[in-house]
């Protein structure tokens, strides 16, 4: 059972790490928040499992604090993400994007 | 309780993701990316607060990682607006 | 006599019964136990904050609070986490590949769904699926920023099937 716990404990840290590389790596912000919402959202719900699996007695309060990560999560990434639509910061292009033939280089 | 090696490893695996989504928060370049950054770190920071608990053995950080999850989400939807208000 | 019971353009009275279990499970799931004074205490703070509410429980009228709603709710949930795991491995991807394989664009889509919590469930959807963020919802247009837009194909088209696939579950439960 630990084993178990721990290794989704390994997962959840990992896409969380992806996530936060995500967003240090990504060339503009909506590409980072897409990064860091999945990411993190995932990672979060598989360190919570992992820790449900520890600790069987909590799983009442790691459901809703679950619940409250799958539903502000997303919803607070598409509030920044439609504000900055708004303030009209535009979305990064690749050069090539123009000529799709040529963007394998 | 002790820890064993790959819950070692995830909780450094976590501090780098912190340290990363800082590195983020502190660089910018603009406003909105350190926007972006500090709702990830918030989220992070949620779910090590959970682990915390786990690892100190009170379910008490459980509730401080509630309460902190839904004010970090209304601190995010006020800032959007904010930063929409600026906007055209 | 105008009952404060009957239906009004606010939410009907099943509605508000919805909120107050969904209250009074949320109060139960924090306490973590089911003793008769927690039950008095949830119910009675439920009841209180469903009466606050009153005027904006018209946010519930999109749910279809029937029986067969269960079977639909299931499979979308099934559904979801299927794609929030299947976005992830392509998000780890992406980031892990050195030349950042992205090509990114804004792609608008249509919606069915009618109500507002329908298509805020949508978006929500759509932004933990692969590579597809919600940035607008205008009226039953969805403005999703997509990290990698294919090429040759019609982008509008496979952005309507990532909505519809969706829409499919959903309008079992919501309008």
């Amino acid at each position: 059972m630990r084993l178990l716990a721990d290794l989704f404990l390994l997962v959840g840290a990992a896409f969380t790490l992806l996530g936060a590389l995500g967003l240090v790596r990504m060339p503009d912000v909506y590409n980072r928040i897409q990064a860091g919402t999945k990411a993190v959202t995932l990672g979060a719900l598989s360190l919570i499992l992992g820790i449900g699996l520890l600790y069987p007695q909590w799983w009442s309060k790691l459901l809703v604090i679950s619940l409250l990560i799958l539903v502000t999560n997303p919803l607070g990434s598409s509030t920044i993400a439609r504000a900055l639509l708004m303030a009209g910061v535009a979305p990064w292009k690749k050069a090539e994007a123009k000529t799709p033939q040529e963007s394998e280089t | 309780m002790t820890l064993t090696l790959l819950e070692i490893i995830a909780l450094a695996m976590l501090g780098i993701a912190v340290l990363l989504s800082l590195f983020r928060l502190i660089l910018g370049p603009a406003a909105p990316d350190r926007v972006v950054a500090a709702d990830t770190l918030s989220v992070i920071t949620t779910s090590g607060l959970v682990v915390l608990a786990a690892f100190l053995g009170s379910p008490l950080y459980l509730d401080v990682a509630l309460i902190y999850g839904t004010l970090a989400f209304v601190g995010v939807v006020a800032i959007a607006r904010a930063i929409e208000g600026n906007g055209s | 006599m105008n009952t404060p019971i009957r239906e009004t353009s606010d939410g009907t009275l099943a509605h508000g019964v919805f909120l107050f279990l969904l209250l009074l499970t949320l109060w139960l799931l924090l306490a973590g136990s089911l003793d008769p004074a927690e039950l008095v205490a949830g119910a009675t703070v439920s009841l209180v904050v469903t009466m606050i509410s009153r005027p904006h429980l018209a946010i519930f009228t999109g749910l279809k609070l029937t029986p067969a709603a269960i079977p639909p709710f299931l499979s979308y949930l099934g559904l979801f986490m299927v794609e929030l795991v299947r976005a992830n491995l392509d998000m780890a991807r992406r980031v892990l590949t050195p030349s950042l394989p992205l090509q990114p664009a804004l792609v608008e889509v249509k919606t069915e769904l009618q109500s507002p919590l329908g298509r805020l469930i949508l978006a929500n959807s759509i932004t933990l699926t692969p590579g597809t963020l919600t940035v607008d919802v205008q009226e039953d247009r969805l403005l999703i920023h997509w990290v990698e837009v294919p090429p040759d194909l019609d982008s509008e088209k496979i952005a309507q099937a990532i909505t519809q696939k969706f829409e499919r579950h959903l309008k079992g439960f919501v309008k």
